[in-house]
């Protein structure tokens, strides 16, 4: 009876496709890269998010320090709350710069964050004070055209 | 002393759809006897079977295994009935993807717990049976014909059932192979203390090892009796058969309108 | 002209009421499938064996396909993105393709054409030469010991299947690009992985596999059980189980990416 050979085929037939699901998630995807078990959770209110995305990253000197968990629209404020899980072995200043950065003309947007001086680090809960808006292609070109409408008249 | 008897078969209709089948069968089978159905093809004597075994259910009328009504039973109590029962089907049936041995162990190794060993000596026994216990390694694709009946016939009597039905067990078989399965038939019977069903056209062979004959032509049961009565018989229909004539009661002809009208003939010559 | 356009009508709605009526009788068995699971599931050494030849024998034509996919993509992914500079997001497109689509769809065509086919010739061959009958006459119930590990042997190898073939795809991919080409190795992997999200794309692309391994083979055994006893019976059956199959592989995988990817991104 040839079933010992077929059951050490059937084995590797699992094994390998085990191993198929695991260089899937950790080489392809992104499962090691991110682990929201250690993190920490802060704010900040942007203008205009512009194209930002939930998942998308949070950047400092172009190190991936954590991806912004939820976006949500303020009534209070009129403002976008964006909500980022940061990697708990990044801390940041309290006067931390966040701004909205797109990576080449036309990569995804992702938030840039510029470490501030001050002593106190952001801890869990608190929030980005200091905030830029993405930059928005219309509103550039429309100042663009104003700015050269304007040094047309200066004529 | 008359034997007691197995299977009961009363007032037995079957249709499908409204094409009437079966119309008012009666049977009474005994046990330990060999019993031949016989019929033209299309006779519903397969349909007989399949009745018996419970695969279908009867339209009205019932039949009655040891004492049980067949289709009032639940569908466990129908496979544990079932358990008694083997069955010969017309090309043996053997399951393709094992071997003859797992083929005639494969009953005993889903119906029961016996350990490897006990099976082995089984299913050796069985097809010692048979004549073919040498070739119990052997894959179905390798057989000829009729060692596949008769492996299928060791296969069905794994458990030792009170009843085996043969649906056409001479199809397709030489000579030789005809009479092994014919006298087979007869021996397992009689040694198991079985009774046998042989669904059947091959008159003269079954006449030889059977107990009794049922005819069974547009349903109905035409004619019965013991081999010899039925030898004897003048009864048109049961002489025709027997001796295997043309035309008579079976006409050859299937009915049509007169062949000079077919041909149009009658135009020309008028 | 009337007597030409009624014999049509009536001919179409014979087939629509046909079809629901087959439909009726495939999710009955289904259910009967699922419900008659439990020999095999106790007895798996039956889903091993059918593992064996489902899943292991259809193992070839998946790796082979597999990487020549990824190959194809490669070569045309980086034949578009360097028009725009940015080739080194070739390993995005690649994997992205193949863990979200291409690998759950075309491992399922072939599935269904390798294996989905064989499962109804098998079975339909069965029932023709009358072994499952010669079964249920031995009070083993078919449904319960030919059937179901059948069917519980794709369902488990198909997403295995997907995901070996999305992986010798990124491998296609990066053996054209990469060794080929000479597309830079580090930003092939790191812009892979920094796209390819766990939870949204993997873990959908599984989902996906595994909701095509039931309707194939779920297909592929009803069509076997089903079939009309002959060998014309068998052999239209085993056509229907791969047109039947693939038609279902594609109107599933809209729903389920409309349902999946729909106000993620």
């Amino acid at each position: 009876m040839q079933r010992t050979t077929m059951d050490l085929w059937v084995g590797l037939f699992v094994i390998t496709g085990i191993a198929a699901l695991m260089v899937l998630s950790l080489k392809v995807g992104n499962l090691n890269v991110y682990n929201p078990s250690q993190s920490y959770v802060i704010t900040g209110n942007f203008e205009n998010i512009g194209g930002l995305k939930v998942r998308a990253p949070v950047k400092s000197a172009g190190v991936v320090v954590g991806r912004v968990t939820d976006i949500q629209f303020s009534t209070q404020t009129y403002d976008a709350v964006v909500t980022m899980s940061m990697d708990s072995r990044y801390l940041f200043p309290k006067d931390t710069f966040a701004s909205i950065l797109t990576s080449g003309l036309l990569g995804e947007q992702y938030i840039g964050l510029a470490a501030g001086g001050d002593e106190a680090m952001l801890k869990a809960g608190d929030k980005i004070m200091k905030t830029n808006s993405a930059m928005v292609l219309e509103e550039m070109i429309g100042r663009f055209l104003f700015d050269k409408a304007a040094e047309d008249d200066s004529f | 002393m008359t034997p007691e008897t197995l299977i009961e078969v009363k007032d037995l209709n079957f249709s499908y759809d409204t094409r009437a089948i079966l119309k008012g069968i009666h049977m009474t089978m005994p046990r330990g006897k060999v019993i031949a159905i016989m019929g033209g093809s299309g006779s519903g004597k397969t349909t007989l079977l399949r009745l018996i075994s419970g695969a279908i259910q009867p339209t009205s009328g019932y039949v009655k295994f040891a004492g049980q009504i067949v289709h009032e039973l639940d569908r466990d109590a129908l496979f544990k009935l079932r358990r008694k029962m083997g069955m010969l089907f017309q090309f043996g049936a053997l399951f393709t993807d094992l071997s003859v041995f797992d083929n005639v162990a494969f009953q005993i190794r889903e119906h029961t717990n016996l350990p490897e060993s006990m099976i082995r000596d089984l299913v050796l026994m069985k097809l010692h049976a048979v004549g073919l216990r040498g070739a119990h390694h052997l894959m179905p694709a390798e057989l000829s014909g009729g060692m596949a009946r008769r492996v299928a016939l060791a296969r069905s009597i794994a458990l030792d059932p009170t009843l085996i039905m043969y649906d056409e067990p001479f199809t397709g078989l030489d000579p030789i192979s005809l009479s092994v399965i014919g006298n087979l038939i007869r021996r397992l019977t009689d040694a198991l203390g079985m009774t046998s069903i042989v669904v059947t056209h091959d008159v003269q062979e079954s006449l030889k090892i059977v107990d009794y004959v049922y005819f069974i032509a547009d349903g109905v049961i035409a004619a019965q009796g013991t081999p010899s009565e039925v030898r004897d018989s003048v009864a048109p229909f049961v002489h025709q058969f027997v001796h295997g004539e043309e035309d008579g009661p079976v006409p050859f002809h299937y009915p049509a309108q007169a062949y000079q009208k077919d041909l149009n003939l009658e135009d020309t010559f008028a | 002209m009337l007597k030409h356009i009624v014999p049509g009508i009536q001919n179409v709605g014979h087939r629509v009421i046909e079809s629901i009526w087959r439909l009726g009788r495939a999710s009955r068995f289904f259910i009967l499938v699922l419900l008659k699971s439990g020999t095999s599931l106790r007895r798996f050494n039956l889903v091993i064996r059918e593992l064996y030849f489902t899943g292991v024998l259809s193992l070839i034509i998946i790796v082979v396909s597999g990487l020549f996919v990824g190959m194809v993509l490669g070569l045309q992914g980086y034949e578009t993105l360097q028009k725009y500079g940015s080739e080194s997001a070739v390993g995005t497109l690649v994997a992205l393709s193949l863990v979200r689509e291409l690998g759950p769809v075309v491992a399922a065509l072939l599935f269904a054409s390798r294996a989905g086919s064989a499962i109804t010739a098998e079975i339909g061959l069965m029932k023709a030469t009358e072994q499952l009958a010669a079964m249920g006459m031995m009070a083993v119930d078919p449904i319960a010991r030919v059937v179901a590990p059948r069917f519980w042997a794709g369902v488990i190898s198909m997403p295995f299947l997907a995901a070996m073939f999305s992986v010798m795809g990124v491998f296609g991919g990066y053996l054209v690009t990469v060794v080929f080409i000479g597309v830079d190795e580090g930003s092939y992997w790191s812009q892979m992985q920094s796209a390819v999200d766990f939870r949204f794309d993997i873990l959908n692309g599984f989902i996906k596999s595994c909701f095509f391994g039931v309707a194939v083979t779920a297909i592929a055994v009803f069509e076997g059980y089903d079939a009309p006893p002959t060998a014309e019976g068998v052999s239209g059956a085993t056509t229907r189980t791969v047109v039947t199959s693939s038609l279902a592989i594609l109107g599933l995988d809209f729903i389920l990416t409309a349902f999946m990817f729909r106000g993620v991104s």
